[in-house]
């Protein structure tokens, strides 16, 4: 069979790839590539303005923290929330499982309304406590945090459960017949076999947490050197006319996660030892 | 004795994995549990090694109750039939997994993890990784990386079921020359009757959740306690109401013993240095194994009418149940 498809199915091959490339081409790669053109339309002109923009690069500061710590937040968890449905049997486990697309099927704006009405320090139901408390949810960084890590939180749990679940507990069992605990089973023998998984899924929830826009949007109040992020200063550019210090900044957070991509794919092994 | 389980019982839902098993295993033996697939007797070593739990019954190893410690205090080794081998750590780093837990000092476990990959015979592997084995090796390796921590004893779960007939035969035959270097009590899970009798000095015979029968393999041959024993162990052929062994059953030409049944051979194969000679009864259809010589000494064909007994002092058991249903039973594989 091998030897016959060239063949028979050579062109109908040259078709699909055609199709599929074209595709790409059009809805990613072009659009993609105009923002960059875009960028340096006038050299590194509009780079330099907005670097050298205090505001911006505060805005970048804080999109690059925010992500950080949503990731942070999210691998933990991730991990853990894996381990637990894959793991063990327990009721509201399929609830649980369901409960965890949520973010990813709604809207983020919805998820952004959803957290003013929790946290909000006027109306909410942990708010006016919190804020008495000295702690500012809305309109301020953690706010912003947790609208991101909300939305970016399956990401790490969709790419370490089917991982779990292939890898099976052998040896995890086998290790612990040999003496190991379970904190020794889960860092010597769990945690690198998902590693991959794992660094996929923190890719994933970077790529997002740094493009989040809508739940950021509405949380955080949008304060000019304060809590504005990155992406709030895509829009407000694009907004004022600004279009070169719009496409300047949309190409830094485009960069960064292609980047990250890249270097995942750079160093992940061929062959996976699976 | 080594291994005292007493009184286990454990249910899947509605399924009885075991009921009320007790069985004494000996100090420095290699025991077979034998029996059909889903009888049960995985679940036994799985509960020995407490990598699960019984819902009734006490475990002891080594005059310790264990009922209620973790695997990793029992001081068990376990082999699985996957192996279960550390796929991101190398052959070395996987059979010094247990003494790098323990914290042993680096030289001493470089010492004993050469010493361990000699016994094994893989030490031009150990800077390999287990996906670069065979499936023979990588077993070699799970069972050094559990000879590793000098267990009390070793529990392995069918360790050569996933390998193919040659590998496993040759496996069988270094885990039975490995246990006489080594000594440790060793139980090993099979459905295979030819290596239980094979490899086991002791046989467990288990099905159904139960214990059909405890023995050496020549006690379990000779004397079955019973029908599924006999079955299971061996080819029957069954003659009256009586199981027996197709090679104990002896024919002779004509019809003139009266202590004998009378018949007609039906059919005659030969199989390599064996003939299985068929003979109708009249309600039933006897199979009789002979050597080649003793089938041309016999001097009888097709249609030629034979007299048909048990020999003397053959292994015989009443048929309980279900009848034989075809003149030769291949003991389930």
């Amino acid at each position: 069979m091998a030897s016959r498809r060239p063949r028979t199915r050579g062109r109908g091959r040259w078709v699909a790839r055609a199709v599929v490339t074209a595709y790409l081409v059009l809805l990613v790669a072009w659009p993609l590539w105009l923002v960059a053109q875009h960028t340096f339309d006038g050299g590194l002109e509009n780079l330099r303005g907005i670097l050298d923009d205090p505001d911006v690069a505060h805005a970048l500061r804080l999109t690059v923290g925010v992500a950080i710590v949503s990731v942070v937040l999210n691998t933990v968890f991730g991990v853990g929330i894996s381990l637990l449905i894959v793991r063990y049997r327990f009721p509201g486990r399929r609830l649980l499982n369901a409960l965890l697309d949520v973010p990813l099927s709604v809207s983020p704006i919805v998820v952004g309304l959803a957290l003013v009405l929790v946290y909000g320090g006027r109306s909410g139901w942990f708010g006016p406590g919190l804020e008495d408390a000295g702690l500012q949810v809305i309109f301020a960084t953690p706010g912003i945090v947790l609208a991101t890590t909300f939305v970016a939180l399956p990401l790490v749990i969709r790419e370490v459960v089917p991982v779990l679940e292939e890898i099976g507990t052998e040896q995890e069992q086998a290790a612990q017949s040999l003496g190991a605990t379970a904190g020794q089973t889960f860092r010597r023998i769990t945690l690198p076999a998902i590693k991959w998984g794992v660094t996929y899924g923190v890719v994933l929830s970077l790529a997002r947490s740094l493009g989040e826009f809508g739940a950021v949007k509405v949380v955080s109040g949008n304060v000019l050197g304060q809590t504005r992020t990155a992406t709030l200063v895509v829009e407000e550019k694009y907004l004022n006319f600004d279009q070169g210090g719009a496409y300047a900044t949309a190409f830094l957070l485009a960069l960064v996660a292609v980047a990250c991509i890249v270097v995942v794919s750079i160093i992940r092994p061929k062959e996976e030892p699976r | 004795m080594s291994i005292e389980v007493t009184g286990v019982s454990k249910r899947f839902g509605d399924f009885v994995a075991l009921e009320d098993v007790s069985v004494s295993i000996p100090s420095g033996q290699l025991t077979a549990l034998l029996g059909p697939s889903g009888g049960g007797k995985s679940t036994l070593l799985r509960i020995i090694a407490g990598l699960e739990w019984a819902d009734a019954g006490t475990i002891g190893i080594e005059g310790l109750d264990a009922t209620a410690l973790p695997a990793r205090k029992r001081g068990v080794g376990f082999v699985f039939q996957h192996y279960a081998a550390f796929k991101h750590l190398s052959v070395r780093r996987n059979v010094a997994f247990g003494l790098e837990i323990r914290k042993r000092p680096k030289d001493e476990i470089r010492r004993r993890v050469d010493e361990l990959l000699a016994l094994v015979h893989l030490e031009q592997f150990a800077d390999r990784l287990p996906a670069q084995l065979s499936g023979g090796q990588r077993q070699r390796m799970a069972l050094a990386r559990a000879l590793a921590v000098e267990p009390k004893v070793l529990l392995l779960d069918e360790p050569f079921g996933a390998l193919d007939a040659k590998v496993r035969k040759e496996l069988r035959e270094w885990l039975r020359r490995l246990h006489d270097e080594v000594h440790v009590t060793t139980v090993f899970v099979t459905h295979d009757q030819e290596e239980a009798l094979e490899v086991a000095d002791e046989i467990v015979v288990i099905n159904e959740g139960r214990v059909e029968q405890i023995g050496s393999p020549d006690q379990l041959y000779d004397s079955p306690a019973n029908d599924f024993v006999m079955r299971f162990l061996g080819p029957v052929t069954q003659l009256g109401s009586e199981l027996v062994r197709p090679h104990d059953v002896a024919l002779a030409p004509g019809a003139d013993d009266p202590d004998a049944v009378a018949g007609r051979v039906a059919r005659v194969v030969r199989v390599g240095f064996e003939v299985r000679v068929e003979v109708s009864t009249g309600e039933q259809v006897v199979l009789a194994t002979m050597t080649r010589t003793e089938f041309f000494r016999l001097g009888v064909d097709v249609g030629a009418t034979v007299s048909v007994r048990v020999v003397p002092g053959a292994p015989v058991v009443p048929v309980l149940g279900s009848p034989v249903r075809s003149a030769l039973e291949v003991p389930a594989r």
